[in-house]
Protein backbone atom coordinates (compact mmCIF):
# COMPACT_ATOMS: atom_id res chain seq x y z
CA UNK A 1 0.00 0.00 0.00
CA UNK A 2 1.07 3.49 -1.08
CA UNK A 3 2.16 5.87 2.26
CA UNK A 4 0.19 8.76 0.06
CA UNK A 5 -2.90 6.60 0.22
CA UNK A 6 -2.13 5.76 3.84
CA UNK A 7 -1.80 9.69 4.59
CA UNK A 8 -4.69 10.67 2.19
CA UNK A 9 -6.92 8.36 4.07
CA UNK A 10 -6.07 9.50 7.22
CA UNK A 11 -6.50 12.86 6.68
CA UNK A 12 -9.83 12.22 4.85
CA UNK A 13 -11.11 9.83 7.95
CA UNK A 14 -9.96 12.65 10.61
CA UNK A 15 -11.88 15.58 8.47
CA UNK A 16 -14.85 13.59 8.26
CA UNK A 17 -14.71 12.95 12.17
CA UNK A 18 -13.86 16.81 13.12
CA UNK A 19 -16.54 18.19 10.25
CA UNK A 20 -19.68 15.94 11.26
CA UNK A 21 -18.64 16.34 15.04
CA UNK A 22 -18.74 19.84 15.03
CA UNK A 23 -21.53 19.84 12.38
CA UNK A 24 -23.28 18.13 15.28
CA UNK A 25 -23.07 21.08 17.25
CA UNK A 26 -24.02 23.63 14.87
CA UNK A 27 -26.71 21.09 13.94
CA UNK A 28 -28.19 21.49 17.65
CA UNK A 29 -27.82 25.60 16.83
CA UNK A 30 -29.87 25.35 13.52
CA UNK A 31 -32.75 22.94 15.70
CA UNK A 32 -33.31 25.27 18.09
CA UNK A 33 -33.49 28.43 15.62
CA UNK A 34 -35.85 26.75 13.12
CA UNK A 35 -38.32 25.01 16.08
CA UNK A 36 -38.13 28.65 17.56
CA UNK A 37 -39.04 30.42 14.37
CA UNK A 38 -41.54 27.58 13.60
CA UNK A 39 -43.44 28.50 17.03
CA UNK A 40 -42.83 31.64 16.98
CA UNK A 41 -40.12 32.25 18.86
CA UNK A 42 -36.39 33.78 19.07
CA UNK A 43 -34.71 30.48 19.99
CA UNK A 44 -31.17 30.95 21.43
CA UNK A 45 -30.33 34.62 21.87
CA UNK A 46 -27.95 35.41 24.61
CA UNK A 47 -24.36 33.78 23.87
CA UNK A 48 -22.81 35.75 21.18
CA UNK A 49 -24.55 38.02 18.48
CA UNK A 50 -27.96 35.81 17.77
CA UNK A 51 -26.85 33.04 20.11
CA UNK A 52 -24.65 31.80 17.87
CA UNK A 53 -21.84 31.09 20.62
CA UNK A 54 -24.26 28.67 22.28
CA UNK A 55 -23.00 25.64 20.43
CA UNK A 56 -19.58 26.12 22.39
CA UNK A 57 -21.49 27.13 25.39
CA UNK A 58 -22.99 23.30 25.43
CA UNK A 59 -19.99 21.72 24.36
CA UNK A 60 -17.84 23.46 27.01
CA UNK A 61 -20.91 22.11 29.58
CA UNK A 62 -20.90 18.81 28.15
CA UNK A 63 -17.26 18.30 28.41
CA UNK A 64 -16.89 19.59 32.13
CA UNK A 65 -19.86 18.17 33.36
CA UNK A 66 -18.87 14.98 36.06
CA UNK A 67 -18.96 11.76 34.51
CA UNK A 68 -21.71 9.92 36.56
CA UNK A 69 -21.66 5.90 36.29
CA UNK A 70 -25.04 5.32 38.56
CA UNK A 71 -24.72 2.32 41.39
CA UNK A 72 -26.58 -1.11 39.84
CA UNK A 73 -25.48 -0.45 36.04
CA UNK A 74 -23.52 -2.94 34.42
CA UNK A 75 -20.12 -0.71 34.36
CA UNK A 76 -18.81 -2.10 30.90
CA UNK A 77 -21.29 -2.17 28.93
CA UNK A 78 -22.84 1.08 30.14
CA UNK A 79 -19.78 2.98 29.20
CA UNK A 80 -19.29 1.23 25.61
CA UNK A 81 -22.65 2.09 24.52
CA UNK A 82 -22.55 5.42 23.26
CA UNK A 83 -19.31 5.08 22.10
CA UNK A 84 -21.36 1.99 19.71
CA UNK A 85 -23.91 4.85 18.50
CA UNK A 86 -21.05 7.51 17.64
CA UNK A 87 -18.53 5.12 16.08
CA UNK A 88 -21.01 3.38 13.51
CA UNK A 89 -22.34 6.51 12.78
CA UNK A 90 -19.12 7.45 11.62
CA UNK A 91 -18.07 4.27 10.40
CA UNK A 92 -21.38 4.19 7.70
CA UNK A 93 -19.61 7.35 6.54
CA UNK A 94 -16.57 5.29 5.09
CA UNK A 95 -18.55 4.99 1.88
CA UNK A 96 -20.98 8.23 1.60
CA UNK A 97 -18.96 10.28 -1.10
CA UNK A 98 -19.45 13.97 0.20
CA UNK A 99 -18.71 15.69 -2.62
CA UNK A 100 -17.60 14.63 -6.50
CA UNK A 101 -13.74 14.21 -6.73
CA UNK A 102 -11.68 17.52 -7.19
CA UNK A 103 -8.15 18.28 -7.88
CA UNK A 104 -5.54 19.83 -5.33
CA UNK A 105 -2.56 20.85 -7.04
CA UNK A 106 -2.77 17.69 -9.67
CA UNK A 107 -3.65 15.44 -7.11
CA UNK A 108 -6.90 13.80 -7.59
CA UNK A 109 -8.99 14.07 -3.80
CA UNK A 110 -12.09 11.34 -3.27
CA UNK A 111 -13.43 12.73 -0.68
CA UNK A 112 -14.99 9.30 0.16
CA UNK A 113 -12.88 6.93 2.32
CA UNK A 114 -13.30 4.15 0.01
CA UNK A 115 -15.27 2.94 -2.97
CA UNK A 116 -16.11 -0.18 -1.77
CA UNK A 117 -18.17 -2.20 -4.05
CA UNK A 118 -21.41 -3.04 -1.81
CA UNK A 119 -21.24 0.71 -0.50
CA UNK A 120 -24.80 1.05 -0.18
CA UNK A 121 -25.59 -2.34 1.97
CA UNK A 122 -21.97 -1.44 3.73
CA UNK A 123 -23.85 2.21 5.07
CA UNK A 124 -27.17 0.28 6.00
CA UNK A 125 -25.49 -2.57 7.92
CA UNK A 126 -23.29 -0.47 9.93
CA UNK A 127 -25.83 1.66 10.86
CA UNK A 128 -27.87 -0.68 11.84
CA UNK A 129 -25.40 -1.84 14.26
CA UNK A 130 -25.86 1.50 15.98
CA UNK A 131 -28.98 0.14 17.48
CA UNK A 132 -27.21 -1.57 19.94
CA UNK A 133 -25.83 1.78 21.27
CA UNK A 134 -29.20 2.73 22.52
CA UNK A 135 -30.34 -1.14 23.24
CA UNK A 136 -27.16 -1.81 25.12
CA UNK A 137 -27.44 1.50 26.60
CA UNK A 138 -30.55 1.11 27.73
CA UNK A 139 -30.31 -2.52 29.24
CA UNK A 140 -27.04 -1.61 31.20
CA UNK A 141 -28.63 1.14 32.56
CA UNK A 142 -30.87 -0.72 35.66
CA UNK A 143 -33.48 2.01 34.64
CA UNK A 144 -36.94 0.47 34.14
CA UNK A 145 -37.74 3.25 31.71
CA UNK A 146 -34.20 3.27 29.75
CA UNK A 147 -34.99 -0.41 29.49
CA UNK A 148 -38.41 -0.03 27.96
CA UNK A 149 -37.52 2.80 25.93
CA UNK A 150 -34.63 0.55 24.43
CA UNK A 151 -36.82 -2.25 23.75
CA UNK A 152 -39.64 0.01 21.96
CA UNK A 153 -36.48 1.34 20.22
CA UNK A 154 -35.11 -2.02 19.67
CA UNK A 155 -38.55 -3.18 17.97
CA UNK A 156 -38.36 0.11 15.60
CA UNK A 157 -34.92 -0.27 14.37
CA UNK A 158 -35.47 -3.98 13.68
CA UNK A 159 -39.14 -3.38 11.79
CA UNK A 160 -37.73 -0.66 9.97
CA UNK A 161 -34.51 -2.13 8.76
CA UNK A 162 -36.73 -4.19 6.97
CA UNK A 163 -38.11 -1.27 4.91
CA UNK A 164 -34.86 0.31 4.10
CA UNK A 165 -33.64 -2.34 2.87
CA UNK A 166 -37.04 -3.52 0.92
CA UNK A 167 -37.45 0.17 -0.39
CA UNK A 168 -33.55 0.60 -1.98
CA UNK A 169 -33.60 -2.62 -3.34
CA UNK A 170 -35.94 -1.47 -6.15
CA UNK A 171 -32.99 1.35 -6.93
CA UNK A 172 -30.68 -1.01 -6.97
CA UNK A 173 -31.90 -3.45 -9.47
CA UNK A 174 -32.07 -0.65 -11.99
CA UNK A 175 -28.65 0.17 -11.11
CA UNK A 176 -27.34 -3.00 -11.13
CA UNK A 177 -24.73 -2.01 -8.16
CA UNK A 178 -24.31 -1.37 -4.43
CA UNK A 179 -21.28 1.64 -4.20
CA UNK A 180 -22.96 5.00 -4.56
CA UNK A 181 -20.49 6.46 -6.81
CA UNK A 182 -22.13 3.79 -9.63
CA UNK A 183 -25.80 4.86 -8.17
CA UNK A 184 -24.86 8.91 -8.83
CA UNK A 185 -23.34 8.52 -12.10
CA UNK A 186 -26.66 6.39 -12.59
CA UNK A 187 -28.58 9.47 -12.44
CA UNK A 188 -26.47 11.71 -14.46
CA UNK A 189 -27.88 10.68 -18.13
CA UNK A 190 -31.51 10.19 -17.20
CA UNK A 191 -33.55 11.43 -14.42
CA UNK A 192 -32.97 11.33 -10.98
CA UNK A 193 -33.78 8.32 -9.14
CA UNK A 194 -37.11 9.74 -7.42
CA UNK A 195 -38.59 10.22 -10.93
CA UNK A 196 -38.64 6.36 -11.30
CA UNK A 197 -38.97 4.86 -7.96
CA UNK A 198 -40.96 8.12 -6.05
CA UNK A 199 -42.15 5.38 -3.67
CA UNK A 200 -39.28 4.00 -2.80
CA UNK A 201 -38.13 7.37 -1.71
CA UNK A 202 -41.06 8.05 0.33
CA UNK A 203 -40.15 4.82 1.87
CA UNK A 204 -36.61 4.98 2.41
CA UNK A 205 -37.52 8.59 4.21
CA UNK A 206 -39.75 7.68 6.40
CA UNK A 207 -37.52 4.82 7.32
CA UNK A 208 -34.77 7.58 7.50
CA UNK A 209 -37.57 9.14 10.13
CA UNK A 210 -37.40 5.76 12.39
CA UNK A 211 -33.61 4.76 12.12
CA UNK A 212 -32.55 8.47 13.20
CA UNK A 213 -35.45 8.40 15.95
CA UNK A 214 -36.63 11.65 15.05
CA UNK A 215 -39.97 13.74 15.88
CA UNK A 216 -42.66 11.51 14.18
CA UNK A 217 -40.51 8.31 15.33
CA UNK A 218 -39.33 9.99 18.40
CA UNK A 219 -39.53 6.73 20.32
CA UNK A 220 -36.38 5.83 21.59
CA UNK A 221 -36.91 8.87 24.14
CA UNK A 222 -39.57 8.76 26.06
CA UNK A 223 -40.65 12.51 25.80
CA UNK A 224 -43.85 11.37 27.17
CA UNK A 225 -42.57 10.30 30.14
CA UNK A 226 -40.61 13.66 30.42
CA UNK A 227 -37.03 11.48 30.40
CA UNK A 228 -35.10 10.87 28.31
CA UNK A 229 -35.78 6.86 27.20
CA UNK A 230 -32.41 4.89 26.99
CA UNK A 231 -29.99 7.92 27.65
CA UNK A 232 -31.82 8.66 31.44
CA UNK A 233 -29.03 7.69 33.23
CA UNK A 234 -26.71 9.51 30.95
CA UNK A 235 -24.36 13.13 31.40
CA UNK A 236 -21.79 14.97 30.38
CA UNK A 237 -19.84 13.63 27.30
CA UNK A 238 -21.72 10.12 26.91
CA UNK A 239 -24.71 11.19 26.92
CA UNK A 240 -23.06 13.92 24.61
CA UNK A 241 -21.48 10.69 22.67
CA UNK A 242 -25.18 9.50 21.83
CA UNK A 243 -25.76 13.02 20.58
CA UNK A 244 -23.12 13.47 18.28
CA UNK A 245 -24.25 9.92 16.76
CA UNK A 246 -27.54 10.83 16.39
CA UNK A 247 -26.80 14.49 14.57
CA UNK A 248 -24.35 12.47 12.49
CA UNK A 249 -26.40 10.15 11.42
CA UNK A 250 -28.97 12.89 10.55
CA UNK A 251 -26.64 14.13 8.15
CA UNK A 252 -25.76 10.88 6.56
CA UNK A 253 -29.29 10.59 5.47
CA UNK A 254 -29.57 13.19 4.48
CA UNK A 255 -26.52 12.74 2.22
CA UNK A 256 -27.96 8.86 1.46
CA UNK A 257 -31.26 10.24 0.45
CA UNK A 258 -29.39 13.27 -1.94
CA UNK A 259 -26.95 10.55 -3.18
CA UNK A 260 -29.79 7.57 -4.09
CA UNK A 261 -32.84 9.80 -4.95
CA UNK A 262 -32.10 13.24 -6.15
CA UNK A 263 -28.72 13.06 -8.26
CA UNK A 264 -26.10 13.14 -6.02
CA UNK A 265 -23.41 15.69 -7.12
CA UNK A 266 -24.45 15.11 -10.58
CA UNK A 267 -21.77 14.76 -12.86
CA UNK A 268 -18.92 16.31 -10.68
CA UNK A 269 -19.20 19.62 -11.17
CA UNK A 270 -18.55 22.77 -8.98
CA UNK A 271 -22.61 23.41 -9.14
CA UNK A 272 -22.92 19.70 -8.98
CA UNK A 273 -21.40 19.97 -5.59
CA UNK A 274 -22.60 22.84 -4.29
CA UNK A 275 -26.43 21.05 -5.37
CA UNK A 276 -25.54 18.29 -3.36
CA UNK A 277 -24.92 20.36 -0.18
CA UNK A 278 -28.26 22.16 -0.96
CA UNK A 279 -29.91 19.05 -1.39
CA UNK A 280 -28.25 17.85 1.96
CA UNK A 281 -29.04 21.00 3.38
CA UNK A 282 -32.75 20.81 2.76
CA UNK A 283 -32.97 16.83 4.15
CA UNK A 284 -31.71 18.26 7.56
CA UNK A 285 -33.80 20.94 7.32
CA UNK A 286 -36.79 18.70 6.78
CA UNK A 287 -35.69 16.76 9.44
CA UNK A 288 -36.57 19.82 11.56
CA UNK A 289 -39.44 21.20 9.99
CA UNK A 290 -41.22 17.54 10.42
CA UNK A 291 -40.11 17.93 14.49
CA UNK A 292 -41.94 21.37 14.51
CA UNK A 293 -45.31 20.27 12.29
CA UNK A 294 -45.77 16.62 13.76
CA UNK A 295 -46.84 14.83 16.51
CA UNK A 296 -45.37 11.46 17.60
CA UNK A 297 -46.84 8.39 16.69
CA UNK A 298 -47.83 5.59 19.29
CA UNK A 299 -45.40 2.58 19.33
CA UNK A 300 -48.37 -0.06 18.13
CA UNK A 301 -49.41 2.76 15.48
CA UNK A 302 -45.69 2.59 14.18
CA UNK A 303 -45.81 -0.92 13.96
CA UNK A 304 -48.65 -1.15 12.40
CA UNK A 305 -47.26 1.75 10.00
CA UNK A 306 -44.27 -0.85 9.31
CA UNK A 307 -45.97 -3.83 9.07
CA UNK A 308 -48.47 -2.97 7.49
CA UNK A 309 -48.83 -0.28 4.94
CA UNK A 310 -44.82 0.33 4.37
CA UNK A 311 -43.81 -3.51 3.74
CA UNK A 312 -46.41 -4.15 1.35
CA UNK A 313 -45.80 -1.51 -0.92
CA UNK A 314 -42.24 -1.61 -0.87
CA UNK A 315 -42.99 -5.61 -2.40
CA UNK A 316 -45.83 -4.62 -4.19
CA UNK A 317 -42.99 -1.60 -5.60
CA UNK A 318 -40.09 -4.88 -5.80
CA UNK A 319 -42.49 -6.72 -8.00
CA UNK A 320 -43.69 -3.71 -10.21
CA UNK A 321 -39.94 -2.61 -10.93
CA UNK A 322 -38.99 -6.75 -11.75
CA UNK A 323 -41.96 -6.56 -14.27
CA UNK A 324 -40.88 -3.41 -16.05
CA UNK A 325 -37.22 -4.36 -16.11
CA UNK A 326 -37.98 -7.71 -17.37
CA UNK A 327 -40.40 -6.37 -20.46
CA UNK B 1 -74.63 29.18 17.09
CA UNK B 2 -76.65 32.05 15.49
CA UNK B 3 -75.23 34.98 17.67
CA UNK B 4 -71.95 35.47 19.37
CA UNK B 5 -72.22 33.73 23.15
CA UNK B 6 -72.01 36.32 25.80
CA UNK B 7 -70.17 36.21 28.97
CA UNK B 8 -73.13 35.28 30.52
CA UNK B 9 -73.91 32.02 28.12
CA UNK B 10 -70.33 31.07 29.01
CA UNK B 11 -70.83 31.08 32.97
CA UNK B 12 -73.78 28.73 32.12
CA UNK B 13 -71.77 25.28 32.92
CA UNK B 14 -75.26 23.34 32.06
CA UNK B 15 -73.82 21.61 28.97
CA UNK B 16 -77.26 21.15 26.82
CA UNK B 17 -77.92 22.03 23.47
CA UNK B 18 -77.67 25.21 22.07
CA UNK B 19 -75.29 26.73 25.19
CA UNK B 20 -72.48 27.85 24.67
CA UNK B 21 -70.23 24.91 24.82
CA UNK B 22 -70.33 22.39 22.49
CA UNK B 23 -68.43 19.57 21.67
CA UNK B 24 -65.57 19.44 19.70
CA UNK B 25 -65.37 17.31 16.04
CA UNK B 26 -65.62 14.44 17.07
CA UNK B 27 -65.67 11.64 14.56
CA UNK B 28 -67.10 7.95 14.74
CA UNK B 29 -64.05 6.12 14.62
CA UNK B 30 -64.17 3.27 12.16
CA UNK B 31 -64.81 -0.30 13.27
CA UNK B 32 -64.77 -2.21 10.31
CA UNK B 33 -61.59 -3.50 8.37
CA UNK B 34 -62.71 -1.52 5.35
CA UNK B 35 -63.63 1.86 6.96
CA UNK B 36 -60.16 1.92 8.53
CA UNK B 37 -58.55 1.43 5.31
CA UNK B 38 -61.08 3.94 3.54
CA UNK B 39 -59.72 6.62 6.63
CA UNK B 40 -56.01 5.61 5.82
CA UNK B 41 -56.03 5.89 1.86
CA UNK B 42 -58.20 9.27 2.47
CA UNK B 43 -55.60 10.43 5.28
CA UNK B 44 -52.78 9.45 2.57
CA UNK B 45 -54.30 11.16 -0.48
CA UNK B 46 -55.88 14.45 1.00
CA UNK B 47 -51.68 15.03 2.06
CA UNK B 48 -53.25 16.31 5.62
CA UNK B 49 -49.29 15.82 6.97
CA UNK B 50 -48.68 18.81 4.33
CA UNK B 51 -50.87 21.09 6.27
CA UNK B 52 -49.29 20.84 8.96
CA UNK B 53 -45.84 21.74 7.46
CA UNK B 54 -47.24 24.22 5.80
CA UNK B 55 -48.91 26.08 8.92
CA UNK B 56 -44.85 26.07 10.73
CA UNK B 57 -43.33 27.00 7.06
CA UNK B 58 -45.90 29.76 7.12
CA UNK B 59 -45.01 30.83 10.67
CA UNK B 60 -41.25 30.71 10.15
CA UNK B 61 -41.55 32.84 7.30
CA UNK B 62 -44.09 35.52 8.39
CA UNK B 63 -41.47 36.26 11.17
CA UNK B 64 -44.44 37.12 13.76
CA UNK B 65 -42.06 36.59 16.69
CA UNK B 66 -43.84 36.28 19.92
CA UNK B 67 -40.83 36.13 22.41
CA UNK B 68 -40.43 38.86 24.96
CA UNK B 69 -36.78 38.72 26.16
CA UNK B 70 -37.27 39.18 29.62
CA UNK B 71 -34.75 40.70 31.73
CA UNK B 72 -34.40 43.64 29.12
CA UNK B 73 -38.20 43.56 28.20
CA UNK B 74 -40.81 43.16 30.33
CA UNK B 75 -44.68 42.77 29.81
CA UNK B 76 -46.91 45.57 31.87
CA UNK B 77 -48.75 44.34 35.10
CA UNK B 78 -51.71 45.05 35.52
CA UNK B 79 -52.19 48.27 38.21
CA UNK B 80 -53.83 46.18 41.16
CA UNK B 81 -51.37 43.83 41.29
CA UNK B 82 -49.94 43.00 44.55
CA UNK B 83 -45.66 42.93 44.55
CA UNK B 84 -43.70 44.32 46.72
CA UNK B 85 -45.41 47.14 48.78
CA UNK B 86 -44.52 50.95 48.73
CA UNK B 87 -44.68 53.46 51.21
CA UNK B 88 -46.08 56.91 49.90
CA UNK B 89 -45.10 60.33 51.13
CA UNK B 90 -46.99 63.29 50.94
CA UNK B 91 -46.49 66.16 48.13
CA UNK B 92 -44.42 68.71 48.68
CA UNK B 93 -43.70 68.24 51.86
CA UNK B 94 -42.42 64.91 51.90
CA UNK B 95 -43.66 63.66 55.13
CA UNK B 96 -44.11 60.11 55.15
CA UNK B 97 -48.11 59.43 55.00
CA UNK B 98 -47.97 56.94 57.49
CA UNK B 99 -49.10 57.92 60.88
CA UNK B 100 -48.17 54.86 63.14
CA UNK B 101 -51.67 53.92 63.28
CA UNK B 102 -50.93 50.73 63.56
CA UNK B 103 -53.51 49.08 61.86
CA UNK B 104 -51.42 47.27 59.04
CA UNK B 105 -49.50 45.46 61.65
CA UNK B 106 -52.55 44.50 63.56
CA UNK B 107 -54.35 42.64 60.29
CA UNK B 108 -50.99 41.26 58.65
CA UNK B 109 -51.99 37.65 58.65
CA UNK B 110 -48.69 36.27 58.51
CA UNK B 111 -47.15 38.85 61.01
CA UNK B 112 -44.56 39.96 59.23
CA UNK B 113 -44.99 44.42 59.64
CA UNK B 114 -43.41 45.13 63.00
CA UNK B 115 -43.41 49.00 63.45
CA UNK B 116 -42.48 51.18 66.62
CA UNK B 117 -43.63 54.72 67.34
CA UNK B 118 -42.92 57.39 70.12
CA UNK B 119 -44.23 60.59 70.81
CA UNK B 120 -42.09 63.38 69.36
CA UNK B 121 -41.47 66.90 70.98
CA UNK B 122 -44.88 68.34 69.48
CA UNK B 123 -46.92 65.67 70.84
CA UNK B 124 -47.26 63.90 67.35
CA UNK B 125 -46.51 60.36 66.84
CA UNK B 126 -43.98 59.14 64.92
CA UNK B 127 -43.24 56.30 63.73
CA UNK B 128 -39.59 55.19 64.99
CA UNK B 129 -39.14 51.49 63.18
CA UNK B 130 -41.12 50.15 60.14
CA UNK B 131 -40.20 47.02 58.66
CA UNK B 132 -41.81 44.72 56.32
CA UNK B 133 -40.32 41.15 56.25
CA UNK B 134 -41.02 40.60 52.85
CA UNK B 135 -39.68 37.11 52.82
CA UNK B 136 -42.59 35.83 54.68
CA UNK B 137 -45.34 38.18 53.12
CA UNK B 138 -47.72 36.51 51.53
CA UNK B 139 -48.72 39.58 49.55
CA UNK B 140 -52.38 39.08 50.17
CA UNK B 141 -52.81 42.95 50.32
CA UNK B 142 -54.71 43.59 53.15
CA UNK B 143 -52.17 45.96 54.78
CA UNK B 144 -52.54 48.35 51.82
CA UNK B 145 -56.37 47.73 52.58
CA UNK B 146 -56.82 48.45 55.61
CA UNK B 147 -54.33 51.57 55.62
CA UNK B 148 -56.63 55.06 56.25
CA UNK B 149 -53.70 56.97 54.85
CA UNK B 150 -53.30 55.97 51.85
CA UNK B 151 -49.40 55.35 53.47
CA UNK B 152 -48.86 51.85 52.45
CA UNK B 153 -50.11 50.00 48.47
CA UNK B 154 -48.56 48.02 46.91
CA UNK B 155 -46.55 48.52 43.90
CA UNK B 156 -45.35 46.48 40.53
CA UNK B 157 -41.89 45.83 41.73
CA UNK B 158 -42.27 41.32 41.59
CA UNK B 159 -38.83 40.76 41.22
CA UNK B 160 -37.27 39.15 44.83
CA UNK B 161 -33.78 37.97 45.32
CA UNK B 162 -31.36 38.77 47.99
CA UNK B 163 -28.64 36.49 49.38
CA UNK B 164 -30.02 37.32 52.67
CA UNK B 165 -33.40 37.07 54.59
CA UNK B 166 -32.30 40.79 56.49
CA UNK B 167 -32.45 42.54 52.88
CA UNK B 168 -36.27 41.66 52.53
CA UNK B 169 -37.03 43.85 55.28
CA UNK B 170 -35.79 47.39 54.04
CA UNK B 171 -37.80 50.13 54.55
CA UNK B 172 -35.92 52.56 52.50
CA UNK B 173 -35.98 50.07 49.83
CA UNK B 174 -40.09 50.49 49.86
CA UNK B 175 -39.93 54.43 51.14
CA UNK B 176 -40.81 56.87 47.67
CA UNK B 177 -37.65 58.73 47.77
CA UNK B 178 -37.80 62.41 49.15
CA UNK B 179 -36.54 63.92 46.11
CA UNK B 180 -39.68 62.87 44.24
CA UNK B 181 -42.05 63.89 46.39
CA UNK B 182 -40.54 67.01 46.72
CA UNK B 183 -40.66 68.03 43.23
CA UNK B 184 -44.37 66.65 43.12
CA UNK B 185 -43.12 63.59 41.00
CA UNK B 186 -45.26 61.07 43.47
CA UNK B 187 -47.25 58.92 41.03
CA UNK B 188 -50.75 59.16 42.91
CA UNK B 189 -50.64 55.03 43.57
CA UNK B 190 -53.89 53.32 40.96
CA UNK B 191 -52.97 50.19 42.26
CA UNK B 192 -53.35 48.15 45.34
CA UNK B 193 -54.61 50.09 48.61
CA UNK B 194 -55.50 53.30 46.34
CA UNK B 195 -58.47 55.14 46.09
CA UNK B 196 -60.35 53.73 43.03
CA UNK B 197 -61.32 56.14 40.48
CA UNK B 198 -65.16 55.94 41.26
CA UNK B 199 -64.61 56.61 44.88
CA UNK B 200 -66.48 59.72 44.70
CA UNK B 201 -69.96 58.31 43.12
CA UNK B 202 -69.72 55.53 45.80
CA UNK B 203 -69.49 57.98 49.18
CA UNK B 204 -72.87 57.78 51.11
CA UNK B 205 -74.00 60.36 53.27
CA UNK B 206 -73.56 59.01 56.62
CA UNK B 207 -77.48 59.07 58.81
CA UNK B 208 -77.25 61.38 61.31
CA UNK B 209 -80.32 60.44 63.19
CA UNK B 210 -79.20 57.00 64.61
S1 LIG C 1 -49.59 41.97 52.09
FE1 LIG C 1 -50.57 40.76 53.66
S2 LIG C 1 -48.95 39.49 54.46
FE2 LIG C 1 -47.94 41.11 53.32
S3 LIG C 1 -47.50 42.68 54.82
FE3 LIG C 1 -49.49 43.18 53.93
S4 LIG C 1 -50.97 42.19 55.31
FE4 LIG C 1 -48.98 41.29 55.73
S1 LIG D 1 -52.03 51.27 58.41
FE1 LIG D 1 -51.00 52.84 57.15
S2 LIG D 1 -50.91 54.58 58.48
FE2 LIG D 1 -51.36 52.86 59.80
S3 LIG D 1 -49.36 52.15 60.49
FE3 LIG D 1 -49.82 51.00 58.69
S4 LIG D 1 -48.91 52.13 57.02
FE4 LIG D 1 -48.98 53.50 58.78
Amino acid sequence: METAYLIETVIKIVTILLVFSALAGIGTYFERKVLAFMQRRLGPMNVGPYGIAQVAADGIKLFTKEDIVPTNVVGPIFKIAPVITAATAFMAAAAIPFLPSFEIGGYVVNPIVSDINVGILYVLAVMAVGFYGPLLGGMASANKYALLSAARGAAVFISYEVITGLSLLAPLMMVGSFSLIDLNNFQIEGYWMVVYQPVAMVLFLIAGFAETGRTPFHLVANDHEIIDGFGTEYSGMRWGLFFIGEYANMFFYAFLISILFFGGFGDGSVLGAFALLGKVSFFFFFFLWTRAAWPDVRPDQLMWLCWKVLMPLAVINIVITGFVMMF
Amino acid sequence: MSKLPSLEDFKDRNVVEGSAYYDVDQREAPTTGMEKFKQVVNRTFRFELFIGLWVVLREMIKFDIHTVSYPAEKLPIGPRYRAVHEMQRLWESGTERCIGCGLCEKICISDCIRMDTRIDENSRKEVTEYTINLGRCIFCGYCAEVCPELAIVHGGRYENVSEQRAHYTDFNDMLTPMDMAISGKVAEYPGFGAVTPHEDERIKTTPLAY
